[in-house]
């Protein structure tokens, strides 16, 4: 199909221009999965386009060929009483083909979930994944309860070593899906989905809530930050700490506006008093490169913004606005960048 | 066609009664269908305009046309639309008018039944159009997920007037599909036997049974959604021992045979239309009838193909994969028998006729991304992006809609005695043939690019501009392609070239009839001893004789052979369908403010069933003279 290839090209000339966005896209996979699935696509995509070409030729040649007719023309009722073997043999063979085509594709696709499932797990990180309205939260596990660590929207990995996601929802249901490292998995509440995948370029990798979870799921998007595994290291190091202590008078006020205002009734931040759970995880706020679930970028001007109205960018979202002076913004604001 | 003589007694006898309240009283088969199929046809048309609003809002990258909540109303109202108002009951409402004709009836089984049923349907549809230009239109997806869907994170009455329009549109949909059985089983004119029922009469005849065993699921899924948002149960909250998977079982359960309760007819509109259009019978008879009949038996078996993201075990996955490649197979045999014909007929390109034939294109893009989308793997990457709502356009509208259409232009002449225009048909069809194509083709790259579906804005630098300024271009060629069908409807109704009984040169019964039928249809039945009666050397084989004129007399026959059993007499005109409608909508409405509303519109619609079924001593009179003096 000439049609489909055209686009194809087209659209890989257009995303080639756009190279700067993190991948979010099946048709460029970088996981271990997402290239298996990409394998059975191209399967899949050249069966099917050959299917359709052998389809297509037979009808226009069958209508090319077939002399016309009016309406008054007699038509043929004899062949109502008997067979017709010449049209016989193509239709059942048609039919067998298909029919054999399709066992190779359900065969191919056999084969491709045996792939998928298979990814050796030895030394694997697990994270919890858990969605909310409308926001991940992501919490590091360890067999030892000291090691964990939360963050929220941005999930760093490590290239080169599985990862394990134990999928949770908080409320409604989400589905967790970075095309170009897996495919997605749904977050239900009241059960637990697993999700494996591994991928051995580093990279940033975009994905986003792919199941209808109400009024801002077309802002729900996330991060998968695949690091060289030393990196990753340095970055979960990091993570672990609990957030510096404010060290300026500035920043000193810009904590205690933390804790007075609505901010400490939703959110953590690790090191302080404040430790509510409805609401994204602060403790290194200031390393994560957007805000709101991708929704902006993570800048003074747009983190200022964020807090004083939500609403503006995000309708519905449960952050209310906070309405600060701006001697009070700007104390949190210098107090939120200390929160690498 | 001896069949088609003036009889002024039996045209009385079957009329429904002047002014306003016969109006309200019609029960004809014809009056209603056509009610019907205008009622649905309205509901495309609102339907569309919802689309055009999606396209609109998501020509561009991060559009401020729309916001979240409305736009969540949007397509949760025109999913809901053209699934439940417009694509299933626009072919039951086709059917009623056709398949009586078809099968040579004078009428419909359960004919009051039948204008309950459109009454009750569109009761329903208006109530949900009233909410929603209240601003209280659904907003959860037209398969309303719980938890979204219950009471905690819907609160208000949204999703319980969606909740109660799946009951409205059930009844109708369940009281159609027994009329329609009934119809085709008992009422066929004699000599049709099963074996030579038209294509069409099959399809109608399975889409029935289906309906009869998938409507109930949704039922049951719908009424717990109800009584978890209105009487506190807990049938989908983990908390309290519920699951929300059930809801997607029984959802899917009834929602992947809705695809084939919509999908079925349209096969029986081409058969009929390339039949008529290639001059010849369909190559293959048996093998359409059966291939049908597998389709449905296998449309109930993949219904988890849907929930393949889900946490479902995996083998149990594959055995879905399999099930949902295999129903291809059938459609596959039907699309190589219409080719058959095509190659051994002599065709005549007439716009149903090209309608039909794009069938060809369309729907095998369709069936073959169905394919993809039956795979697992593949499904994890696709699933819930722009690349199955291209998937369901194709199989929806190449497999449906177009044949519709094309349906619409064959049997018009039918409906009102006038021929549609066939330049403004020509420009129809290749307007909305492109528009179609250029709307739903750069979707499917849209989904494989990271696009999900139900998303109101999304940023420019994704990749996705070009794709979605292409696909509503498209979408705005369609539309004008459809809007040119209504003109061409409204235009060739006044002035379209006289149709006569049988413009098209067709073989089967309804053709025998006036364009458009006499109230009574056929001043005498005929009987047949072919497929195709008016194409048989020497015309129909006979008619039958002894049917009273003067009152609804009908001739009821064995299912399988059509042999006259007995006569019936089918009631007359009567407004109660009309007030029971009325009394169960006051009843359901009631019942999304408060559950008395279930007790007291019992109460209240009750008289009016009671008084719908009170025999008159007339009719009985009238029943027993008819046994002693036939």
């Amino acid at each position: 199909m000439t049609v489909r290839a055209l686009a194809s090209l087209l659209l890989l000339a257009a995303s080639s221009a756009l190279a700067a966005v993190p991948a979010q896209n099946a048709l460029e996979p970088h996981g271990v999965q997402a290239l298996a699935i990409h394998d059975l696509w191209r399967l899949t995509l050249l069966v099917c386009t050959l299917v359709f070409a052998a389809v297509l030729a037979a009808f226009l040649y069958a209508i090319w060929r077939a002399p016309r007719s009016k309406e008054r023309t007699a038509p043929d009722v004899a062949v109502l009483d008997q067979p017709e073997p010449k049209l016989r043999r193509p239709v059942v063979i048609g039919v067998a083909v298909s029919a054999v085509l399709l066992v190779v594709l359900i065969v191919a696709d056999f084969v491709t979930e045996r792939r998928l499932a298979h990814l050796p797990l030895k030394d694997a990180v697990r994270i919890e994944v858990t969605g909310h309205l409308w926001w991940w939260g992501v919490r590091y596990l360890d067999d030892e309860p000291s090691r964990m660590f939360s963050t929220a929207n941005e999930i760093h990995v490590p290239a080169g070593k599985p990862v394990i996601l134990k999928l949770n929802s908080a409320d409604v249901i989400h589905s967790f899906w970075a095309p170009s490292l897996h495919g997605k998995k749904d977050l239900i509440p009241g059960r637990t989905a697993l999700l494996h995948f591994r991928t051995d370029k580093p990279g940033v990798y975009r994905g986003q809530c792919a199941e209808f979870c109400g009024f801002e799921h077309a802002l729900m998007a996330f991060t998968v930050v695949a690091d060289p595994p030393e990196q990753y290291e340095a970055w979960a190091a990091r993570q672990r700490q609990p957030a510096p202590a404010p060290v300026t008078d500035l920043q000193k006020q810009g904590l205690a506006v933390f804790m007075r205002s609505t901010c400490a009734m939703c959110h953590a931040i690790a090191g302080t008093e404040a430790g509510a759970r409805l609401g994204p995880d602060l403790t290194h706020l200031a390393s994560r490169s957007m805000i709101a679930s991708g929704t902006l970028p993570n800048t003074r001007q747009y983190l200022a913004a964020w807090i004083l109205d939500p609403q503006r960018f995000k309708k519905g979202a449960n952050m209310p606005p906070t309405p600060l002076s701006a001697q009070d913004l700007n104390a949190l604001m210098a107090y939120l960048e200390t929160l690498k | 066609m001896s069949a088609d003589a003036n009889n002024p007694v039996l045209d009385r006898s079957w009329s429904d009664p002047p002014g306003l309240i016969g109006w309200l009283s019609a029960i004809n088969h014809k009056t209603i269908s056509i009610r019907f199929m205008l009622t649905t046809m309205g509901f495309f048309a609102a339907g569309g305009v919802l689309a055009m609003i999606i396209r609109l809002q998501l020509a561009r990258p991060e559009n401020k046309l729309v916001g979240p909540d409305f736009y969540n109303q949007l397509f949760t109202m025109h999913g809901t639309t053209m699934m439940f108002l417009f694509a299933v009951p626009v072919m039951q409402a086709v059917a009623t008018y056709l398949v009586p004709l078809m099968i040579g009836s004078r009428g419909i089984a359960f004919p009051r039944m039948n204008a309950f049923a459109y009454w009750i349907f569109l009761f329903g549809g208006l109530m949900l159009y009233i909410a929603f230009i209240l601003d209280i239109g659904p907003d959860a997806g037209w398969f309303a997920y719980p938890p979204l869907a219950g009471p905690e994170y819907s609160p208000g009455k949204r999703m319980d007037f969606w909740a109660q329009l799946i009951t409205y549109t059930e009844l109708s949909g369940l009281l159609e599909a027994v009329i329609l059985i009934t119809t085709i089983f008992k009422m066929r004119t004699p000599g049709m036997t099963l074996n030579r029922m038209p294509l069409f009469v099959w399809t109608m005849l399975v889409t029935s049974f289906m309906v009869m065993f998938a409507m109930p699921s949704v039922m049951l899924a719908s009424t717990a959604l109800i009584t978890d948002r209105l009487v506190g149960t807990h049938f989908y909250n983990p908390a309290e021992g519920g699951d929300v998977l059930l809801w997607q079982h029984l959802f899917w359960f009834f929602g992947h045979p809705e695809v084939y309760l919509i999908f079925i007819p349209p096969l029986g509109f081409m058969s009929s239309i390339i039949a008529t259009f290639a001059r010849r019978p369909i190559y293959g008879y048996p093998v359409m009838v059966l291939a049908v009949i597998a389709t449905a038996f296998l449309a109930f078996s993949l219904w988890v193909h849907h929930m393949f993201a889900t946490n479902v075990p995996e083998l149990g996955k594959s055995f879905f994969t399999a099930a949902s490649a295999m129903i291809a197979i059938p459609t596959a045999a039907q699309i190589f028998c219409w080719i058959a014909t095509l190659w051994a007929g002599r065709l005549n390109f007439r716009t149903p006729m090209l309608f039909a034939l794009s069938f060809f294109f369309i729907l095998t893009i369709g069936g073959l991304t169905g394919i993809m989308l039956a795979s697992v793997s593949l499904d994890l990457q696709v699933h819930d992006t722009f690349f199955v709502v291209a998937h369901l356009h194709y199989v929806l509208i190449g497999g449906a809609v177009f044949p519709l259409f094309g349906a619409f232009y064959y049997w018009f002449p039918k409906f009102t005695g006038r021929l549609m225009s066939e330049r403004l048909g020509k420009w129809n069809f290749w307007l909305m043939f492109v528009g179609f194509n250029v709307a739903f083709f750069p979707m499917h790259i849209a989904g494989l690019r990271g696009m999900p579906r139900r998303v109101y804005t999304y940023p420019a630098e994704m990749g996705w501009n070009l794709l979605n300024l292409v696909s509503s271009i498209g979408a705005a060629i369609l539309a004008v392609g459809i809007l040119l069908f209504v003109i061409n409807v409204l235009v060739s109704r006044r002035r379209g070239e006289v149709a006569g009984a049988d413009p098209w040169g067709a073989g089967t019964l309804e053709w025998a009839t006036a364009s458009p039928p006499a109230p009574g249809n056929f001043a005498q039945p005929v009987v047949v001893a072919s497929r195709f009666p008016l194409w048989s050397p020497g015309g129909v084989a006979g008619v039958v004789r002894g049917l009273a004129d003067d009152r609804r007399e009908v001739l009821v026959t064995s299912v399988l052979d059509a042999v006259p059993n007995h006569r019936a007499m089918m009631p007359e005109s009567s407004i109660w369908p009309f007030v029971s409608a009325v009394a169960v909508t006051v009843l359901f409405v009631g019942s999304i403010f408060t559950p008395w509303a279930v007790v007291w519109g019992a109460v209240l619609a009750t008289p009016p069933l009671i008084v719908w079924f009170w025999p008159k001593r007339k009719a009985t009179q009238m029943n027993l003279e008819r046994e002693v003096k036939p």
